[in-house]
């Protein structure tokens, strides 16, 4: 039996790998939304702030996990969002 | 259910990849954002069916009150104040990575846990208050310039050491919430130490490690609450952030601990001996020489988005091109306040993103241009980092406008560039310059066009 920790590091270096390998060569172009989009993906915190926040107990944990909910999706939401209306306005020339 | 739920995040995951692919080239990238956008929804949706969930009204509190604000933000933010969005966004990440590290902290928890729930609370926290930092010199709410004082360097080492002495502590004693709250208010204050050093001009390069760390902080939250997804997705934004800091610093080239430690253009008096006379020219005249011009190159920076010119520069472009001249821009590396600022307020005059040449594209080019119009930029255009050994930005790559027939540089006065250094670019023969206010002198060309 592996130890947990170990399987999590595990998938964290090859995560590492593998985001260095998608970004390489990104036009420069690209690099702000590029930068956006990746700052929206990080509020990915909310999942695990979802399982703190809905605990049911009143506790300080529970209001610190219901803050994390907040603050992570001001981060997704308006991430995506900023990210989406800057890459509509990216045009190739007609013709 | 519960590995039904890990499934799910499986695919999540694996959207993120995608998406982030596809965000790679201008032609998908519109679709990358949506594929990695619902490979967050789904993480979303598979969080909230956790059977550990016995209250929901608190998240969807949480979850209202964020979107709203998120939502409006994204909305109604200006394409030239995307720098400080960006920043703020990536602040509130932070905070939300130190958080749940700080509410993933139950006393019988492991050592390992321990140390990654101080991870998060460090990394979040000095991304929050760095982050704020960064969005109040980009918004100019606090002075841009670099801060220093006698002495940082022996207080920013003592934060540090006291941020480890309490770290090690914390996991020793977890009982005792001292240790807690010193980390906690250590990092924040760090945040602010680490980037005020740190003057406008370097803000590509603190933007994008911010974001590094924003990732980063949400890997360590993973750890501390034992979620794959959350490393996966983390790691993945932590090592974005990083290529695009390595690109912004070698477009300066300087290395990142430079950029980070030296307070560059602050104080430095550089005296270059620069011969040569400025020699000034009238929207009427810049006027005539463009209509016999025909290859025309614009070198935009950050004064085109403080004067908001990108529209008229865009319909400039237009008139020059229905006189029959060949129209491109060039865009260095680090114009702007953040990696690919100016790309992004061209597109959003329309600007087709074929017309704009990289640095290494436009520079083979420039001997062959008529006219190097020059528009509220300074260090990326100045001809001293490749002639002149002394300068501090030696070395560093420029837009080599230099070599273009005629150089118009339209700028609002004399003084020098974020770095302070003389611009020997200015006072060449062929350079003629256009003082005033960006947007107007456009203006006025457009208006003597038409």
């Amino acid at each position: 039996m592996v130890a947990a920790e170990v399987f999590l590091t595990f998938i964290l270096v090859l995560s590492i790998f593998l985001g260095f390998e998608l970004i390489n060569k990104v036009p420069a172009t690209l690099h702000t939304p590029l930068m956006s989009g990746a700052n929206a993906i990080s509020g990915i915190t909310l999942v695990g702030a979802i399982g703190l926040a809905g605990t049911g107990n009143q506790d300080l944990s529970n209001w610190l996990g219901a803050g994390a909910v907040a603050l992570a999706t001001v981060n997704v939401v308006g991430g995506y969002l900023v990210t989406d209306r800057m890459l509509a306005m990216f045009k190739k020339k007609e013709g | 259910m519960d590995t039904l739920i890990q499934f799910a995040y499986v695919v999540s995951g694996a959207l993120f990849i995608f998406g982030l692919k596809q965000l790679g080239s201008p032609a998908t990238a519109r679709r990358g954002n949506m594929i990695s956008s619902l490979g967050m929804l789904l993480a979303v949706v598979s969080a909230l069916l956790d059977q550990g969930i016995v209250e929901y009204q608190w998240i969807v509190v949480g979850v209202l009150v964020g979107a709203i604000i998120g939502g409006a933000a994204a909305r109604m933010v200006q394409m030239t104040a995307m720098p400080e969005m960006v920043a703020l966004f990536n602040g509130s990440g932070g905070m939300a990575s130190l958080l749940v590290g700080w509410a993933a902290l139950n006393t019988d928890a492991a050592t390992f846990t321990l140390v990654t729930i101080i991870l998060s609370i460090l990394i979040g926290g000095v991304t929050f208050t760095g982050s704020l930092v960064a969005y109040g010199k980009l918004s100019e709410k606090i002075g841009s310039g670099a801060v220093l004082f006698s002495g940082q360097q022996v207080v920013n080492s003592l934060i540090v050491l006291g941020i480890l002495a309490g770290s090690v502590m914390f996991c020793l004693e977890p009982a005792n919430h001292l240790w807690l709250y010193l980390v906690i208010v250590l990092s924040l204050i760090f945040g602010v130490m680490a980037v005020i050093p740190i003057g406008g001009a370097d803000m590509p390069v603190v933007i994008s490690l911010l974001n590094s760390y924003s990732g980063l902080a949400a890997c360590a939250a993973g750890f501390a609450v034992n979620n794959n997804i959350l490393i996966v997705a983390g790691a993945l934004v932590g090592a974005s952030g990083i290529i695009l800091t390595q690109i912004m610093c070698k477009a300066m080239n300087r290395s990142l601990s430079n950029v980070l430690f030296s307070g560059f253009g602050s104080g430095k008096t550089e005296t270059t001996a620069v011969e040569g006379e400025i020699k000034p020219i009238s929207v009427e005249d810049a006027y005539y020489v463009l209509e016999a011009a025909s290859t025309v190159a614009i070198i935009p920076g950050y004064g085109m988005a403080v004067a908001q010119a990108q529209h008229v520069v865009k319909e400039l472009s237009v008139l020059l091109e229905a006189n029959g001249a060949e129209v491109n821009f060039g865009i260095h590396p680090v114009a702007g306040r953040m990696p690919g600022h100016m790309n992004v307020l061209l597109a959003e005059a329309d600007v087709p993103y074929d017309q704009l040449l990289e640095m290494d594209e436009i520079n083979p080019r420039m001997e062959g241009v008529d006219v190097a119009i020059v528009i509220g930029a300074n260090d990326v255009v100045n001809p001293a980092a490749r002639e002149n050994e002394g300068s501090p930005i030696y070395g560093m790559p420029v837009i080599n406008v230099d070599q273009a027939r005629t150089v118009f540089v339209l700028k609002r006065s004399m003084a020098s560039g974020f770095a302070g250094i003389e611009n020997p670019l200015f006072y060449k023969d062929n350079t003629r310059m256009l003082f005033g206010d960006a947007k107007e002198s456009i203006g006025g060309l457009v208006r003597e066009f038409s």
